[in-house]
Order: structure tokens, then sequence, then C-alpha cells
């Protein structure tokens, strides 16, 4: 036990002075958290819009003001032909346009279909696509507004109630994501090249003619690290929830049991990369390259698994990260408890036994 | 103790057909310090690797500090020290850091590792350097206190791969001053090395040829059988016999 608080203090030191893996282990999640809560939303603000209102009537204008109003857009100019319509796109400043044509507010009043027309930048079809939505949304209050009893053209007006995050504030699904991407990529990353380092330097050869055995080096190694990457979880914790405006409805113990058994998931894929390759530079690369594209990819953070086809589908089940972000979802954002995540779970802890039991047996066989 | 240090007999490691080390045999005497010589290639870290308990023999039998190389492996580690041709301290640690950590490593209590650690520092004469980090030292003194460190922990026999690879004459002479210390406290060393003036200082020397050791004796008596007036020529003689190119 002595000799292992001995090799744990010397992995202090380690990391400490290692301005490299500093940086890493707490810059990287801090600049994510940062990055994806503030910078790479899919929500959109303030988008310019043109109205064009050939009516000109009572009820064009208010839902001219109601646009306005809106903290997504930001009204451009009101242009009165459609040929600057287009020049206005054509600029590429404006994303939308919204036309109200002649006798618009006479149909509404008349239980006619009134039209509007709407015209957005597709481009880049996300970002149309969301900003038509927000409009329809929009257009939807105002009918509700004027003919709140009306039942005959509106009776199938749809009601959307968006759950758990009526905002839809983007950073509700960024930031577990992000917490997974993160934790991922420091644990794989600094476990692998701080075993291979040893190696590279040739001081591993020394513990292993010393009788500190195969599997405490191996241990030793991992602790320092789930240290630290329960600091950095803390770190991202307090970002969501002080800068983000991210609730934790669940348990916190919950979140934290969860977490660490996530990290040591990652921790165990780090050991496993370290004991197939040679080099830091390799090890680097694989841990930060080869793990960062199919979590940002599989999670479901960013690209919605739902939508991918099934050999992919079967792949993202592979990636450890998928199922971390389900629970953590479930815990922070809904509040659920081990009930509902149990299978998650079980599929986390499964993955954590093989991968840990496979990289303490390659470390070991690798030795003779 | 009048019981040999290493004792080997028919070790042989195969990777599948290539026989690495073939059927070598050689005794070696407690507090001597025995040369292990060879080209690269011909085997001397594969034999070396088997008596520190890091690889298993194919065949054959050895013992080192008298434990059985195939089932002790563990009290083989703790009877022995090692020090490798790279350079085996940790740059970011200082002096004595490393002395704790190593010594901490072997098992040594506080109380013990304070006073080697300081005996050490004040022998080497690296007092001012003890809070410096080892990385900043000069090579000479990073392998003397490597040496040392691997000594720490006064184990019965050192091995030592090459161990003064890139270091000044006159460094490495105070460093085999370092190793006559050793052997006169009754430590065995084993030491591989490609300076055949460092051979000279060996009780006795063994020189592998491809994975066979084909010499086996004093150097003055290896110098008469071989009819040749230094070490330089009696390894030429040998070497040439080899067949297999040297990786």
């Amino acid at each position: 036990m002595k000799q292992f608080m001995v090799f744990v203090r010397k992995e202090f030191y380690h990391v400490f002075r290692d301005r490299r893996t500093l940086l890493i282990l707490f810059g990287l999640p801090v600049m994510q958290i940062l990055l994806f809560g503030y910078a790479l939303t899919t929500e959109i603000k303030n988008a310019e819009i043109i109205v064009v209102d050939h009516a000109g009537d009572a009820a064009s204008q208010q839902l001219t003001t109601m646009i306005a109003a809106s903290k997504y857009f930001d009204i451009n100019a009101s242009v009165t032909s459609d040929e600057d319509i287009y020049k206005a796109f054509k600029k590429g400043k404006v994303k939308c346009a919204v036309v109200f044509p002649i006798g618009f507010g006479n149909d509404l009043l008349h239980g006619q279909t009134a039209q509007v027309q709407i015209i957005a930048d597709a481009a880049d079809p996300n970002t149309a696509k969301t900003l038509t939505n927000y409009l329809t949304a929009i257009i939807g209050d105002y009918q509700q507004q004027i003919n709140p009893t009306a039942n005959i053209p509106m009776r199938i007006s749809p009601v959307t109630r968006m759950l758990y995050n009526p905002e839809l504030n983007g950073s509700m699904n960024f930031v577990p994501g992000v917490m997974a991407l993160v934790l991922m990529i420091i644990c794989t990353t600094l476990t692998s090249v701080s075993i291979v380092r040893e190696k590279e330097m040739g001081t591993m050869e020394i513990l292993l003619v010393s009788p500190f055995k195969p599997t405490y080096v191996v241990l030793a190694k991992a602790v320092p690290y789930l240290a630290l990457s329960l600091i950095d979880l803390i770190i991202i914790l307090l970002l969501s929830v002080f800068l983000l405006d991210m609730p934790i409805r669940g348990n916190i113990v919950l979140l934290f049991l969860e977490s660490t058994l996530f990290i040591i998931c990652c921790l165990s894929l780090g050991l496993l990369i370290s004991s197939v390759t040679r080099t830091q530079q390799i090890a680097m690369m694989v841990s930060m390259m080869g793990m960062m594209l199919p979590t940002i990819l599989f999670t479901g953070f960013i690209f919605p698994l739902e939508n991918m086809p099934w050999p992919l589908r079967v792949i993202s089940n592979l990636v450890p990260s998928r199922w971390f972000y389900v629970i953590i979802k479930a815990v922070m954002l809904r509040g659920l408890g081990i009930g509902v995540i149990w299978k998650e779970t079980l599929v986390l802890a499964g993955m954590t036994t093989a991968l840990l039991m496979i990289s303490i047996k390659s470390f070991k066989t690798r030795l003779s | 103790m009048s019981e040999k240090a290493i004792v080997c007999k028919d070790l042989t490691k195969r990777f599948g057909d290539f026989v690495a080390v073939n059927h070598i045999s050689f005794d070696v005497d407690q507090g001597e310090i025995f040369g292990f010589l060879g080209a690269n290639g011909a085997g001397k870290t594969t034999a070396m690797r088997m008596l520190c308990g890091l690889s298993y023999p194919t065949s054959g039998e050895a013992a080192v500090a008298g434990y059985n190389v195939f089932k002790q492996q563990e009290e083989i580690k703790r009877n022995i020290g090692y020090m490798s041709q790279k350079f085996s301290l940790y740059e970011t640690l200082t002096v004595k850091e490393n002395i704790r950590f190593y010594g901490g490593v072997y098992g040594l209590s506080d109380k013990q590792l304070k006073e080697k650690g300081d005996e050490l520092i004040t022998k080497l004469g690296l007092e001012k350097e003890a809070k410096m980090m080892v990385g900043s030292l000069p090579l000479g003194w990073k392998q003397k206190l490597a040496f040392s460190v691997a000594i720490i922990h006064q184990p019965r026999i050192v091995f030592l791969d090459e161990p003064t690879g890139g270091v000044d004459p006159v460094t490495r002479r105070q460093f085999w001053d370092l190793i006559y210390d050793a052997a006169g406290s009754g430590i065995t060393v084993f030491v591989t090395t490609h300076y055949m003036d460092e051979a000279e200082y060996c009780n006795r020397i063994s020189v592998m040829v491809d994975g066979r050791i084909d010499a086996l004796d004093t150097p003055a008596n290896l110098k008469k059988q071989f009819d040749a007036t230094s070490m330089n020529e009696v390894f030429y003689a040998l070497a040439r016999t080899a067949k297999r190119s040297a990786d």
C-alpha cells in the first residue's frame, strides 16, 4: 500500500510539472464548455429578417410587431418590391423574409384562408428550417390571440410544448454531450500518454524489474487521473450551472457515481491504447483523434442517432459516451433515478469491466 | 554467502523459429563483476531479461540469487537491481524525489529512505543539486545517480545494461569506481558493455555470438587463449565468426 502511495505521489508530480498536461486537464474542459455552450448552439438568435408588407393593414402590422419583439428576429428593413428581397438575400445578411399579400387582414377577418409567404435562405438548410419553424410558431400564436374561441379554421391548431427545455435552450443539449466528450478525451489521452511516456523513457522497464506488480502499475496510473477527472467534472458542472444556467434536477450523488463509472471506463480505454502504442505521439493521436470523432458522431448530441442508418446505429452502441449521454441527460435534465437508467448503467459497467480486463491482460502479456 | 549469485544451465529462448539465446550455461559468484559481452543482436539483452524475470525462458534452467526463474520471479525481483541502457530516472522529478520514489517502490521505510538518500547524495557530492530536476543534470551525473538508485535497496545482484553509453572516459572511470564499491560491499555486478577497456575491469567475461556463449574466462586468460594483446582483439576474433546480422 505504501508502495502504491509512493507511485501515486510521483504521478501527481508529473501532472503538476507538465504544462501541456495541465492545459489539457483544465484548459480543455473550460474551453469546450464555453465554446459549445455559447458559440456552437443550434439556436439562432437575432436573425435578420425582411418584412414585405403589401397589405399594410392592422393585422399585418400586429404580426410584424410580434416578429420584431421576438428575440429570434431583428427586422432588417421593410422593402416593398419583390426585387429588393432577392437583392437583400444575395448580399447574404438577410436570412429570412415574410411577405404579406394585399388583403391579408381582410382575408383573416372574413374567415378565409389568409396567406403569408415565408422565404428563407436555404443555402444553410438547418438555419432555414429553424427560422421558418420559429416564424410559424409566432404566426400560430397570433392566430390564437386574435381568435381564441374560433374553432372552425383553427380546429387543428397544434400546441407545441417544448418539454424540459421550454426556451429551446441549446446549451442544455450540448452540455451533457460536451461532458461526455471532454471526460472521454481527457481520460483516454492522459492515461495512455502517461504510460507510453514511461515506455519511451525506459522507466517502464525499471518498474517492471522492480517488485511492484504490473497490475499495480496499471492501477497506480489510473488513480491520479481518476481523481483529476473528478475535479474536471466538478469544474464542468459549476460552469454549466452558474454560467450556462443548466439545471441539475436529479440526484447529485447518482450523477457523480455514474460519471465515475464513465471515467473509469475511459481510463481503461486509455490503458488499452497505451498497451498497443509505442510512442507518445501515436498514443496522443489515437486517443485524441481516434476517440474525438466517434464520440462526436455517435454520442447523439450533435447528430441524432435515430436518423442514422442501422449499421451506424449498431456501431454507435460500441461508443461508451453514447450510453453516458443518455444517463447524464436523464439525471441532469429530467431528474430521473437509477430505475430508468439501469440498463445504460449496466452496459457501461459491462464495457468498463471488459476494457479493464483486456488492458491489464495485454499489459501483462506484453512483458513475456 | 558462498551460494552462487547466478546459475544458468542450457538456458534457451526461442521466438518462433528464431533462437535468440541458445543453450547458454554459466555461473556467477557472489560479489563478482561479470562482464557480459556480445555484438548487437547476439542475444545479450534477451538473456538478461530472462535473468531479471522479465521474460520466461523456453527451456533450460536458471537460478538468480537462489530463486528459480520460472517459478520465483517475484522473489528474484526483490533481490536484484537493474539499470538499463536508456537513462532510467524521471527527468521531471528532483534528485531527492527520484531516490524516494525508487526506494519506496522497493519497500524501504521512511527512515531508511532518509538515511540512504542522504548517504547517497553525500557520496555522489550532489548536496547542492538534491532539489534540482534530474533532467538538468549532466549525463555522467545522471548515470552515476541511476546506478546508486539501482542499488539503494542493497540487492544481491545488480544488472547493468550498457550503463556507460555516451559517457566520457573520465566519468566512465568514476562510474567504475562506484561499481567496485558495490562489488566490495558484496553486490554481484552483471554488466553488458561495448567498451573493451571496461571489459578489462571485470573479474570474468563471457562473449556471446549468435545466441551462444563462445568464450568465458578472466580477461587475462582470454587474451592468452586468443593470443591477443587486448580485449579488443579477442572480441573481434569472436565477433567475426558471427553469421547473424545485427539488428
